[in-house]
């Protein structure tokens, strides 16, 4: 098999060349035909599914994606196009031509009803024994044509065995039907490529680099493939089992941290439309499920903003003021597992640019194995740690051997909002009706800021905050309308904004052991920029590379899911581009309610670096706990 | 190259030719001339599909681009064909005079040649022939002293899967991907190879043009049938005499050719290779010609001591190692079509089941994604409705449930 790592997709499953124009109105780029006899017009290049959605006539589909090209192989789109000899597959044909279009003929619903039939023939699985039960592609469209036998009959024996050697990422190709969606995510939407169809013909399977386990490609963990896998046939490594161990064993102190994405979508696994927040019931529903303390880790995401804004200045300093060039600028953040791991492959000569300061996390699970259980009077070894994220990744980043410098494993076990789901629907909840609940003291007080972690460019825009407000003594409000800095938000894949420091101020005493003064940012232009899905990260990591404009960066924001971990591979299934502005759109109209807007304000974080952290962000104690190192993995560490 | 040429006889391919005639008679003529001639000629494509050749160059001249290809298919892949092999080796002029005359039509400045895995030993002969070519100025820049017209060939040698010699599958392993169909439209003439504007063409199509090119459009016409014009080369194999090449005229019938070859006791005719259809006796008086059997070809010919369901078989499992997977009705159709071969060989089906595969064939041809999936049930269906009395006899018949 050829390595298919830094090659672009096949062109067969690029989108197709015909783009769709902006005005095809005024272009007179509008095409008359008829859908089902009905007469419509859509622009040129639209391809026939779209132009059947945009009329309300379903069609089918189990290859197509909306975030990725073109595939146009799993054929039960097919519909018919008068004067065509053969089906067209509805979701690779763009529209040039005045042409009419069938999609219930006979002879549409005899081949939908036979390639449905030919793939369950190979499909091994029971649907009772499957995550994806209830919510699988598949098994709706058995229900859609009302599948009651096995027509070409059914495999009966397992062919493949279910590898599950990654942390993040299971995969029983025994389920697959080869939409191959996963490969064109991962070539395509993330630009790792680590799976490819391999063989041909009725061997063809997907599988990775010379068959190695995925825990031994150089797969990121960011578990997009999953999201839009149509089946059962990748899902995340879940922990479920452990966890109710762990909470059944009345010696553990059973702790969950829940991330800022989750809340937004986790309504979506409960029948609720995308863009609900369910912060409040979702407390109520840990605690009725026995987590013996919940918390939020937006209260530990004002405490990397704290650590990795301070860094950004200390680095700066070092740069401008000690005219030490050796230093790495742009910084990097590092709070998504998924982006780390992505860097460390491709580009293991920008590990140093990556802010040493862990992920919010693991933050929190350096605290919570340390200070929490000093000021709580537990043995820190019955401290189980659970944290509730919206990502696979962090599966993988809790088990990173460097994540132990509380003495202990920092971080017990990932849950993704999908696997929390499952355990409440298991004890017997029904999430949406819940009475909401706060978050747990010591840690109760999260601010605005650590909320809109959740979405792309929420990172950059909680540490302009507390940094522009640090450095110039103005009230953030002053300077963004509402505290809103909307240049760094929205869904571009690349983002750039930059914003001149006009006026210092006096520097604040949490970090006046660091810092004479900023008179030397005086006049300074922040520049920063934000990336979304590592197929955009690679775009401006090649910049930087080429000193392009993104080299003049003093600080960028990389996730490595599209959107940001709101779409997250943890995340609810379905995915797609309205769903993911929903999630956002929960997440920043909930933060506008919020006490605190900045992390530096939040009292219960100052109170933690004044009783604990007591040499200051970026101190000795914070640097052993909350900063951590990473490796150049290149192709072959994985 | 293989042993001296064996002189064949023929009305149009294997008539007399002078090496580079036809790109001087093509350099006096404009390209509507030449696109003119190729239309009245009537000429389709021989790789099997049958599109029309002066339509496929004037939608790739049309095309706008300051990049094209032209692509000559010499994967030859289809069981039972070897005519493009032939060619290659003794008439290479015809092949590659007829490429430079299409780039200079369709305003393409590179040729390449998709030459088939295990032709590999012809490479070094075929690549000494470009350099006498290239010597002769019938190749290079300025060709022929035509200012501005530049034209070069390369030959790429293909991995030995059957689907490479679909075009789109041929453009994606041109280009180092596997070698799997793409969607279309849009059409290689438009978006092909590198994404340029790309004309794929068989051997065996570009030698006939050079002769039409020649000779012209009305000498070719004389030859074929009223809608088949010309001729076409046949490639004959199975029980027969005398197995070969042999170059007929369009509208020939099937009885012909085996009294041609030598035939004696043929029970049944497979036309058109593997994904071709198979016909009894009681159909070899019809002829090869697009009004009634289209083929790219081959005509393997089978004698009574061959057991049909075999035969099928083995067709069927050749489409099962050579779908190239990607799509369903393709990759697991054509194993349920085997499975149905070995269920009736082990008489253990019902005509039901066999009902029910007969269906999926159809889906098959009409909902696949390229031509091998919508050709491999040919076969299937052919030999179960042209033999079914051998098939179901042999079998002690199915019981009907
Ligand atoms: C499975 C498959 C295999 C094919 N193999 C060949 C081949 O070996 N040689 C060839 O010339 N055309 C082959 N074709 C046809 C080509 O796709 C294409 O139609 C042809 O090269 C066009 O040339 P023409 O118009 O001159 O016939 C094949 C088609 C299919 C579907
Ligand atoms: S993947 Fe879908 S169809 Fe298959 S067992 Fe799971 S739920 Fe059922
Ligand atoms: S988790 Fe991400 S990197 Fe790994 S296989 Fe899936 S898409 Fe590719
Ligand atoms: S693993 Fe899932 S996404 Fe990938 S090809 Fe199989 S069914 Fe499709
Ligand atoms: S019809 Fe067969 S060979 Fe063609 S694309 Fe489908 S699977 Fe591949
Ligand atoms: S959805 Fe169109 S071919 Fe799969």
């Amino acid at each position: 098999m050829r390595r298919n790592n830094n090659v672009r997709a096949p062109e067969s499953q690029k989108p197709l060349k015909i783009d769709i124009a902006e005005n095809p109105e005024d272009l007179g780029a509008m095409i008359n035909i008829e859908i089902n006899e009905k007469k419509v017009s859509v622009p040129m290049g639209t391809t026939i599914l779209q132009a059947c959605r945009q009329n309300q006539v379903h069609i089918p589909t189990l290859c197509h994606h909306d975030d990725l090209c073109i595939a146009g192989v799993c054929r039960v789109c097919v519909v018919e196009v008068e004067g065509m000899k053969t089906l067209q597959a509805a979701c690779s044909f763009p529209i040039t031509s005045p042409i009419k279009i069938k999609t219930t003929s006979p002879r549409v619903r005899r081949a939908r009803k036979n390639i449905l039939d030919l793939l369950l023939s190979e499909h091994y699985g029971e649907c009772y024994a499957c995550v994806r039960n209830n919510n699988c592609e598949l098994q709706a469209l058995a229900k859609e044509y009302g599948v009651d036998h096995y027509n070409f009959g059914h495999i009966e024996k397992p062919k493949f065995r279910v590898d599950n050697s990654s942390y993040a990422v299971v995969r029983d190709m025994n389920k697959c039907i080869l939409c191959k969606r996963c490969v064109r995510t991962c070539i395509d939407l993330q630009e790792v490529g680590v799976l490819e169809a391999i063989n041909r013909g009725e061997a063809t399977y997907i599988g990775t680099f010379f068959d190695k386990p995925l825990a031994d490609v150089i797969c990121i963990n960011c578990g997009q493939c999953i999201n839009r896998c149509p089946t059962g046939a990748l899902h995340a490594n879940d922990p479920r089992d452990e966890i109710w161990a762990a909470i059944d064993d009345p010696t553990k102190h059973v702790i969950i941290q829940t991330a800022p994405s989750p809340r937004a979508a986790i309504g979506e696994e409960f029948g609720l439309e995308p863009g609900h927040s369910l912060t409040g019931e979702m407390n109520t529903a840990l605690r009725r499920i026995g987590f013996d303390a919940v918390f939020d880790t937006n209260f530990a995401a004002d405490l990397t903003v704290m650590e990795e804004g301070t860094e950004l200045l200390l680095r700066l300093h070092k740069l401008l003021v000690e005219g030490n060039t050796d230093v790495a600028i742009p910084q990097f953040t590092s709070c998504s597992p998924g982006w780390v791991k992505y860097l460390e492959h491709f580009y293991p000569d920008f590990i140093n640019h990556l802010s040493s300061a862990k992920s919010p996390q693991q933050m929190f699970g350096a605290v919570l194995k340390t200070f929490y259980p000093k000021i709580k009077n537990i043995d820190p070894a019955n401290i189980v740690t659970v944290a509730v994220m919206p990502c696979a990744a962090k599966k993988f980043e809790c088990n990173r051997p460097e994540m132990t410098d509380s003495g202990f494993k920092d971080i017990d076990y990932g849950l993704t909002t999908r696997e929390l789901a499952q355990m409440i629907k298991e004890a017997g909840i029904y999430l949406p009706e819940l009475p909401k609940s706060e978050f747990d003291d010591p840690f109760g007080d999260a601010s605005g800021a650590g909320l809109i972690f959740g979405a792309t460019g929420g990172v950059m825009e909680a540490a302009l905050r507390t940094v522009l407000e640090l450095v110039t003594g103005e009230k953030i409000e002053n300077i963004f309308e509402n505290a809103e800095i909307k240049a760094v938000r929205g869904f571009e894949g690349i983002r750039y904004a930059e914003i001149p420091i006009t006026k210092v101020g006096p520097v604040p005493d949490l970090i006046s052991h660091l810092f004479k003064d900023f008179k030397w940012l005086e006049g300074v232009t922040l520049k920063v920029a934000v990336a979304h899905g590592t197929a955009n990260a690679k775009k401006v990591l090649e910049d930087i590379k080429n000193g392009g404009k993104f080299s003049e960066c003093q600080f960028i924001e990389f996730m490595a899911c599209p959107g940001g971990c709101l779409g997250g591979g943890g995340q609810p299934i379905p995915t797609n581009a309205e769903i993911r502005r929903k999630r956002a759109e929960a997440i920043y109209k909930e933060e506008r309610t919020l006490n605190y807007r900045k992390s530096h304000e939040n009292p219960k974080l100052i109170r933690l670096y004044n009783e604990f952290l007591t040499d200051g962000p970026c101190g000795s104690i914070s640097y052993k706990l909350l900063h951590t190192t990473y490796t150049k993995r290149g192709s072959f560490i994985v | 190259m293989e042993s001296g040429k064996t002189k064949r006889s023929g009305t149009v391919i294997f008539s007399a030719y002078e090496r580079g005639a036809a790109i001087k008679k093509a350099l006096s003529l404009s390209r509507n001339d030449i696109l003119f001639e190729l239309k009245n000629s009537g000429l389709k494509g021989r790789g099997g599909a049958g599109f029309p050749t002066a339509t496929k160059w004037m939608l790739t001249a049309a095309a706008v681009s300051d990049k094209k290809y032209l692509i000559c298919n010499a994967d030859e892949g289809e069981p039972g064909t070897f005519k493009d092999r032939v060619l290659l080796i003794e008439y290479p002029e015809l092949v590659f005079d007829a490429m430079v005359v299409g780039g200079y039509t369709i305003g393409a400045d590179e040729g390449i040649v998709y030459l088939r895995g295990e032709y590999e030993y012809l490479i070094d002969s075929l690549n000494d022939y470009l350099e006498e070519m290239r010597k002769d100025n019938l190749l290079g820049e300025n060709i022929l002293g035509k200012n501005g017209f530049n034209f070069d060939i390369k030959i790429f040698l293909g991995e030995g899967a059957y689907v490479c010699g679909e075009e789109t599958a041929l453009i994606e392993s041109l280009e180092g991907q596997r070698g799997e169909a793409r969607n279309r439209p849009p059409y290689p003439v438009n978006t092909g190879y590198l994404g340029k504007p790309t004309c794929v063409n068989n051997v065996e199509t570009l030698a006939t043009i050079s002769h039409i090119i020649v000779k012209g459009s009305e000498w070719y016409k004389q030859f074929g049938s009223d809608k088949s014009k010309g001729t076409k080369l046949f490639s004959i194999s199975g029980d027969c005499e005398r197995p070969g090449v042999y170059e007929l005229e369009w509208g020939t019938k099937i009885s012909e050719v085996l009294e041609l070859v030598g035939a004696k006791d043929a029970k049944a005719v497979q036309v058109g290779g593997a994904s071709g259809i198979c016909l009894n006796s009681s159909q070899f008086d019809r002829t090869l010609a697009y009004e009634d059997i289209p083929t790219g070809g081959s005509i393997i010919i089978f004698n009574k001591s061959r057991n049909m369901l075999k035969v099928l078989k083995n067709f069927m499992e050749f489409f099962v190692e050579e779908s190239c997977g990607q799509c369903t009705p393709c990759r697991i159709g054509n194993v349920k079509l085997l499975e149905g071969i070995k269920m009736i060989e082990e008489n253990k089906f019902t005509f039901k089941q066999i009902n029910k595969l007969k269906e999926l064939a159809e889906t098959m041809k009409i909902a696949s994604k390229c031509g091998l999936g919508q050709s491999s049930p040919n076969p299937f269906l052919s030999i179960l409705e042209n033999f079914k009395d051998e098939i179901f006899n042999h079998s002690g018949g199915g019981s009907y449930a």
